[in-house]
């Protein structure tokens, strides 16, 4: 059988064969803590911040440990809290944290679990490495290395996701850190500004290059729509700030993008509120544009197509649809060139 | 598509014909790669240009532009000469199948090769075979295949390889053309096509008419099918259509010949434009009508996969900004219409008696459930996965189709081959992209990318500005020289209006479906001397 039976925390809870523990126990709304886990991607075990004990005895990372059926896993005692704790201030300690001035304030993973676990930067002293922070080669993506926890999900991201093999490691032990090709900027790099790298760093290290808006993440409002670009139709939460300026762009899960977007989907959304968007009906006067009511203008375009089609017939006028528009707004246009004007002169640009 | 996006990691191997993926339908051009680089799975990719996905494949071939039906029979000349296809397949859900034997004889690699210029014929068989081994073996393609006067026959041909492989009705196969558009299957699927009512229903059927009289509550619709769009530039320039109304469109930037395009709309007594910018188009028109962008709206899109799926209000229009259905119902009702739509949802509502395909697709099913049409009833889960048990015909017809060049061939005065396309930055007639910071930055300016071999025959260098004509115009863009195309083949992107593409392609069509023959045309570039 595929179905596996297997106790967390005293509750007995069901999975499927092949599932790792915190697999299983995030199907069954069991939070265990994890920073390189994603469930977009491989895993790696490399935070060991997800360790549970397994039959009262082993420690093992829940994100690589198959879950097996009659296991019985205890995500956290006294002992684990404590390995949990020391592991969040050893990462406070090597890094430079301070959320004041960090764009992922309020929607950072390492920042939840500080708080979580009530932890302080250890006092102590610890051999800081110069890292790389480069906020000016791309205009798509900063990066800060000093946030950095060396989890791999910008890298797997890069190399699983989007498939463009940007980002890696170098070097080893404490001196670990991120490159970008061969040690390139950011913005001199190969790198294609899907974000994928952005969306999945779980601390502050990669963020993005504000466009329009900014704001406080625990401001800013989501509601989601479908991407207006190419016909994959991903599915994109758009955040807003408090003035109404879009901020950010993510792909949501439950599109047909699994979470995934391109650059178009990911930075290409400031022009709808570009200050020379149209605001008014224009009508041409001595070969310029005016500024006319609505009324005005549908009155004019009314009477003008009503003389016309009694003059020359449905067949002289046509018209394009949009593929750029609602079904509901491509289905009133053909109703209204079939029904009110009568002709099936209706066609939009599926063939360009 | 036949099959859905969900369904690319149950693919074993992938063909990508006139697609450039990673650039066009970039999100799913990584799930491809993903698979290929790594899961191990295989790709074949045909294609002029060496894109990013020719790096992933196992077998590229890069043919020269309007050769894909040429290429395709030789696939399947070599599967049916060895005995490789898909003997059950084609006995039980195919027929047609002794006619194209008969026209597949004579496309051997040998002759094939020739046609599309590659230098080793053995390649086409060794991928055939590598095709036939590979199941199941999903097809992607896009205008590459289509935008040709043979475009028709390119789209069949992909069906002819895919039933002999037996790929077709099976999860990870299928025919899959990516759509370029957010809605363009939406815009067919709704009528929006000069000889269908919604759902492909014909309109030069009595029936038909019928049906949208009593539905429409109206009567005389007309049985007489109207003008694709570049048939009706044409009459617009004939003087036959006076009147034109433009919801959200770009012609003069998107249409092939720009200068033809642009002669047509002056010649109009009214042009409406419907849009969110002051397009290139909207310069040419009488009134101009505000309306709002995607992110002020709510609706409906169908995307290329025939899934259906909400649109949400994000932020709040500018105060004289309307929905276009707004405008449109404006006309419509100072026209003796009596609409009284309130809402989009209402205008769906009608869209679910008309669309049969629709009927049982409903906003808030849409809000929790995938729903993929056809889904004719509220019961009806949706349909991942088209011609699963039978063709909607009954049995799928092969269709023999003999290789036909491109309508305009190189000459003397005309020597290279002109390509146009789309680049990863940018979109269709830059409206939206150029208007975003990021895409713009990244992609500020046109480019005509020239061999290194030609650059040196034209004595010149990347970066330089040259002159590129056709019979129809001549536009100055900087040269971009690498070695992504074959010498004799340049490729320039459609969005830019200081280098249009679209003043140098040429307006002929496919007979059957009018799509006009972006990707060949026959061109010059030349240094330019000051």
């Amino acid at each position: 059988m595929d179905t596996i039976i297997i106790t967390i925390d005293g509750k007995q809870v069901t999975g499927k064969r092949g599932q790792t523990i915190l697999e299983v126990a995030n199907a069954n709304d069991i939070d265990i803590p994890h920073l390189c886990y994603h469930p977009r991607l491989s895993k790696t075990g490399a935070c060991r911040l997800c360790l549970v004990r397994i039959d009262g005895k082993m420690l093992k990372t829940s994100c690589t440990e198959f879950a097996l059926d009659g296991m019985s896993v205890v995500t956290e005692d006294e002992p684990l809290k404590n390995i949990r704790k020391w592991l969040l201030g050893l990462l406070l300690l090597e890094g430079d944290h301070n959320c004041l001035y960090c764009d992922a304030d309020g929607d950072c993973e390492l920042q939840t679990y500080v708080k979580m676990y009530n932890v302080e930067r250890p006092d102590e002293d610890f051999p800081r490495n110069p890292r790389e922070v480069d906020y000016v080669t791309s205009n798509a993506i900063k990066r800060n290395e000093n946030r950095c926890i060396v989890c791999g999900r910008c890298i797997r991201a890069c190399k699983e996701v989007q498939v463009q093999n940007v980002w890696g490691f170098t070097e080893r032990g404490s001196q670990t850190h991120l490159i970008a090709d061969d040690d390139k900027r950011i913005g001199e790099s190969s790198c294609v500004k899907c974000g994928a790298c952005v969306q999945l760093c779980p601390t502050g290290a990669l963020t993005f290059q504000p466009v329009l808006g900014t704001g406080l993440n625990w401001d800013l409002k989501k509601e989601s729509s479908i991407c207006i670009y190419c016909g994959v139709g991903c599915k994109i939460d758009f955040y807003t700030n408090k003035e109404g300026l879009l901020v950010k762009a993510m792909g949501n899960d439950d599109g047909p993008n699994k979470g995934h977007l391109c650059i178009k989907g990911r930075f290409g959304f400031d022009f709808v509120q570009k200050p020379n968007r149209l605001k008014a009906p224009l009508m041409k006067k001595d070969g310029q544009f005016v500024e006319a009511s609505w009324d005005e203008a549908l009155d004019f375009v009314a009477d003008k197509l009503k003389a016309i089609k009694k003059q020359d017939g449905p067949d002289a006028i046509a018209a394009l649809s949009s593929a750029k528009c609602t079904n509901e707004e491509n289905y009133l246009m053909q109703k209204f060139m079939r029904g009110v004007i009568g002709t099936n002169n209706v066609d939009h640009c599926a063939r360009l | 598509m036949t099959n859905s996006i969900r369904e690319v990691p149950q693919s074993e191997g992938f063909l990508v014909i006139g697609s450039n993926t990673t650039e066009n339908h970039p999100v799913i051009g990584s799930m491809i790669k993903n698979e290929v680089q790594n899961k191990k799975k295989k790709l074949v990719v045909v294609d002029p240009r060496r894109i990013e996905l020719a790096k992933f494949a196992d077998y590229y071939f890069p043919i020269r532009p309007g050769t894909n039906i040429a290429i395709l029979n030789g696939f399947m000349h070599v599967i049916i000469k060895e005995g490789l296809y898909d003997k059950t397949f084609v006995e039980t859900r195919t027929e047609g199948f002794d006619e194209l034997k008969k026209t597949l004889e004579k496309y051997t690699p040998q002759y094939v090769a020739e046609i599309c210029g590659l230098d080793n014929p053995d390649d086409i068989a060794v991928a055939a075979r590598f095709m036939a081994s590979v199941k199941p073996l999903a097809l992607y393609y896009s205008m590459g295949i289509t935008q040709f006067v043979s475009g028709v026959n390119g789209v069949k041909s992909t069906a002819n390889l895919q039933m002999l492989l037996g790929n077709m009705g099976v999860a990870g196969g299928g025919v899959n053309p990516l759509r370029g558009q957010n809605n363009v299957q939406g815009a067919c699927d709704m009528g929006a096509l000069p000889a269908s009512y919604p759902a492909y229903q014909p309109v030069a059927s009595e029936d038909n008419k019928k049906k949208f009289e009593g539905l429409w509550g109206v009567t005389d619709l007309s049985t007489k099918p109207g003008f694709t769009l570049v048939e009706m530039m044409n009459a617009a320039h004939a003087g036959e259509i006076k009147a034109m109304y433009i919801m959200g469109e770009n012609p003069v930037m998107s249409d092939p010949n720009q200068k033809h395009v642009m002669e047509a709309l002056d010649n109009l007594e009214l042009l409406v434009v419907q849009d969110i910018f002051l397009t290139e188009t909207a310069q040419y028109a009488h009134v101009v009508l505000p309306a709002c962008a995607f992110l002020e709206k709510e609706g409906t899109v169908t995307n290329t996969e025939r899934r259906v799926q909400p649109m949400h209000r994000v932020l709040e229009p500018a105060p004289l900004v309307r929905d276009d259905w707004w405008i449109t119902m404006q006309i419509a009702n100072r026209m003796g219409a009596k609409w009284e739509y309130e809402e989009a949802k209402d205008i769906f509502a009608e869209i679910r008696k008309a669309t049969p395909s629709y009927a049982g697709i409903t906003y808030s099913r849409i809000e929790k459930e995938l729903i993929q049409w056809p889904c004719p009833t509220m019961e009806h889960p949706g349909t991942q996965l088209l011609h699963r048990d039978t063709f909607s015909r009954g049995k799928g017809l092969f269709t023999a189709i003999e290789y036909t060049p491109p309508f305009e061939e190189t000459d003397r005065e005309y020597p290279l081959v002109l390509t146009t396309g789309r680049i990863l930055p940018q979109f269709h007639t830059g409206t939206m992209s150029r208007n975003s910071k990021v895409l713009e930055e990244t992609a500020p300016e046109g480019f005509v990318e020239v061999n290194p071999v030609d650059a040196s025959d034209l004595d010149i260098s990347d970066g330089e500005l040259v002159s590129v004509s056709t019979r129809r115009g001549s536009i100055r863009i900087k040269a971009k020289v690498v070695e992504r195309s074959k010498p004799n083949i340049v490729f320039i992107p459609f969005h830019f209006y200081e280098s249009c593409a679209n003043r140098l392609t040429v307006d002929c069509l496919d007979p059957a479906c009018k799509i006009p023959e972006y990707k060949v045309c026959a061109c010059k570039v030349e240094k330019i001397v000051v």
